[in-house]
């Protein structure tokens, strides 16, 4: 955690109160909520009315894909299954509760494809919005988690106010990484979360149009609007909002690091190992892709065997995402992009911190040729 | 030496993964995830790969402080051991979903990729032994007889066996149970797995039926050659079976009767008396050898054909790719499939299909 997120939590802890209390340490947690709610609010340019805390990202976006689709059926008023869009590339915290809606509320899914780079298309969005006029809403993620690709929220939000249709977009992946100016992009939604820029696990937020109507998944105390019921976590929200002002005041400077390192890290791999190729938008430069984020396949790899074996050496990457189990899956980002299967199951992500430096980037460079190879063999072994 | 575990979440693989660790390897763990259809344990089912047994698996590898994988072996295992499965109870055959397993997926795929890795041995949690012998490693029986399980590593050629390494063969269950106890591994409690893993509820009959459907024939009393009953599958019935064969009408002398013979083609399940299921001699087909060839010359050995069976002393020799055991004790209710393991005292010397037995002394 960032030393200046984890002092705010602990100054914060030494008031046990409940912000819904009246007493005094009640009314100190209040303060403490109000300021960092207000905190967040002129940090992403947007009013504290619209913040409303949650206990992370997942829940957020449960939040907005269930409360808005609910809400748009008690709108029309009737229990008539509505349409969702949401692009195929989407994390599991949304991809997972719009599924559900699909298959436990009837609703028809639009899984909006993407094309090579992973990016959607405004022109087939414009197109689906204009197709029917029973949307519920659409969910488009700020940038990929995966391959990095920043989509185009801006001209996506344009296109749902223009149908009227709630448009909610994840951003956990985004804050700090790229200028957000959320009064400006106009979403009905958008979900980002505490643990990503160096604030606490456990805390996020759902940043909503006050006007938008959503209906909660969670009742309770009315807290938070009568959106999210539930007892506030004074300590976390007063770290996490010390968090998001670090992550804003810095991102320029924090950007440019990154990319620096990351584009060393392309460069170095797509010189020193034979067949990788970088997925994801090949832009290094700037706007269409996370500064932080370097995405590559390895064919003829086993991507659990190469993740072991950089583990032996030390670099922690990652297959995309893991099952239950922990079982590297192939992506669905990736599958979604036209990358077949086994290629999918040999790629790997490396991402940056602010705590890297360019010596992590060479021991990366130093450990993955001959980790490449014998994750090579190791599924040659597996196929004969 | 670097070595990887293969820790299913049980009491053994758990203390076999603490013994490398003492003995100063470089160890990994990993966790075979052998099937796609991912359910967590409620307590009663005794898989071996459960999310739970997962987790129970991570849990030990966190307290040794060694690296733990999930490795997605279950397309392989599906294949190799499953598929397999099926296809020989299709065939009217009993065949050893463990030892298949044994063979393709830890000591082949599993033992392979390790390999690659540049590990130098894959260790398990299995009891038997291995001794250093002039000829190459030898396979030998676990101490504990209740425990030993050899007649499953029958299938380990040499190469195999070179790279494999069994830490817990020369002590009894208890020892192991009371050594997870000390460690205070959470596992040390846990109950032994016995059914087939991917058969958790053990109903062999059930499963196969949903498997293999409806095919329904006559059960037929061998001496009287009346039918006596229908079934729905051939497969739900085992040379040498006696439960559950509901027939109405006891044998004319009132003994129990057993299974005698499957008949595939016209789905005749015939029963009998016990003495018309001794079989005196045997053929085995694919044969292992774990150090070397048995050769044309017979020799006398002891012969298993079950995990948990009786060894009795047969004579064995090689004629091409058959393996002929003439068993000096009868053994009573062999089913085509199984395997017949040899030994020569403690030691494995090798195993094969049964293909054929010979039933008249």
């Amino acid at each position: 955690m960032l030393p200046g997120a984890r002092a705010a939590w602990l100054a914060a802890s030494e008031h046990l109160g409940n912000p819904s209390s009246l007493h005094a340490s009640g009314r100190f947690a209040r303060k403490v909520v109000e300021e960092s709610r207000e905190s967040i609010a002129a940090d992403l340019m947007t009013r504290p009315s619209a913040v409303i805390f949650t206990a992370g990202g997942t829940e957020a976006n449960n939040l907005a894909v269930k409360g808005l689709y609910w809400q748009r059926q008690q709108v029309l008023g009737n229990n008539e299954p509505l349409r969702v869009l949401a692009s195929a590339i989407e994390h599991h915290a949304v991809m997972d509760p719009v599924a559900w809606l699909g298959e436990h509320e009837g609703a028809s899914i639009e899984w909006l494809r993407v094309d090579h780079d992973a990016r959607v298309s405004t022109t087939a969005i414009a197109e689906s919005l204009a197709a029917a006029s029973n949307v519920a809403l659409c969910t488009v993620m700020w940038a990929n988690n995966e391959v990095g690709t920043i989509e185009p929220v801006d001209r996506i939000a344009e296109l749902c106010r223009e149908f009227g249709v709630p448009f909610h977009t994840d951003a956990v992946q985004t804050l700090g990484q790229v200028p957000m100016n959320l009064g400006a992009l106009g979403a009905d939604a958008v979900t980002i979360s505490s643990h990503k820029i160096g604030g606490p696990f456990g805390v996020g937020a759902l940043i909503v149009n006050p006007v938008t109507g959503f209906t909660p998944v969670m009742h309770g105390g009315g807290q938070e609007r009568d959106i999210r019921s539930g007892t506030l976590d004074a300590p976390a929200i007063a770290a996490f909002a010390v968090a998001v002002r670090n992550a804003v005041e810095h991102q320029v400077e924090h950007a440019r690091h990154l990319r620096q390192l990351r584009n060393a890290l392309v460069k170095g791999v797509l010189a020193t190992v034979p067949g990788a190729v970088l997925n994801g938008d090949p832009d290094l430069l700037d706007g269409g892709r996370l500064p932080a984020n370097a995405h590559f396949s390895f064919p003829g790899c086993e991507g659990d065997s190469l993740l072991m074996l950089l583990d032996a050496a030390g670099v922690d990457c990652s297959t995309g995402s893991a099952c239950t189990a922990g079982i590297p899956e192939a992506s669905h980002v990736l599958l979604a992009m036209g990358v077949d299967e086994h290629t999918s199951r040999a790629s790997l992500r490396f991402s940056f911190g602010y705590l890297s430096t360019a010596a992590d980037v060479d021991r990366v460079i130093a450990a993955l040729p001959g980790a490449v190879d014998r994750a090579k063999r190791s599924a040659s072994s597996r196929s004969s | 030496m670097k070595v990887l575990v293969a820790m299913s979440g049980g009491v053994d693989s758990s203390v076999a993964a603490a013994r490398m660790v003492d003995a100063g390897h470089d160890v990994v763990g990993v966790h075979l995830a052998l099937s796609r259809n991912k359910t967590y344990g409620d307590g009663r089912q005794r898989g071996c790969c459960t999310l739970d047994d997962a987790r129970d698996a991570r849990r030990v590898a966190d307290k040794l402080g060694i690296p733990f994988y999930v490795w997605d072996m279950a397309e392989e295992f599906a294949e190799a051991v499953i598929a397999d499965f099926i296809a020989e109870y299709r065939l009217g055959h009993t065949p050893n979903p463990c030892l298949r397993c044994n063979e393709s997926i830890k000591f082949t795929a599993v033992l392979d990729r390790a390999l690659a890795m540049d590990f130098e041995a894959v260790a398990t949690g299995h009891y038997a032994q291995i001794v250093r012998g002039p000829a190459g490693p030898e396979l030998h029986r676990a101490v504990d007889p209740e425990k030993d399980q050899s007649y499953v590593l029958g299938v380990l050629q040499p190469l195999q066996l070179a790279h494999s390494i069994f830490p817990l063969g020369a002590d009894t269950k208890d020892v192991i149970r009371a050594e997870a106890e000390s460690r205070g591994l959470l596992v040390a409690q846990k109950p032994d797995s016995h059914d087939i893993c991917f058969i958790p509820d053990g109903d062999t009959a059930g499963y196969l039926q949903r498997q293999l459907g409806s095919l329904p024939g006559d059960i037929v009393d061998a001496e009287s050659g009346e039918v006596l009953a229908q079934h729905d599958g051939t497969y739900a019935f085992t040379i040498g079976q006696r439960r559950g064969l509901q027939l109405s009408r006891p044998a004319a002398d009132g003994a129990p009767r057993y299974v005698v013979d499957v008949e595939i083609g016209s789905r005749r399940v015939t029963v009998g008396p016990p003495e018309l299921l001794d079989v005196y001699a045997l053929e085995g087909i694919k044969p292992i050898w774990t150090t070397s060839p048995l050769g044309e010359v017979p020799v006398d050995l002891l012969a298993q054909v079950r995990a948990h069976g009786v060894p009795v002393p047969a004579r064995a020799h090689q004629l091409d790719d058959r393996v002929m055991v003439e068993l000096l004790v009868p053994i009573r209710g062999i089913a085509l499939g199984q395997a017949v393991v040899l030994y020569d005292g403690t030691r494995v010397v090798g195993s094969a299909t049964i293909a054929a037995t010979t039933r008249a002394a």
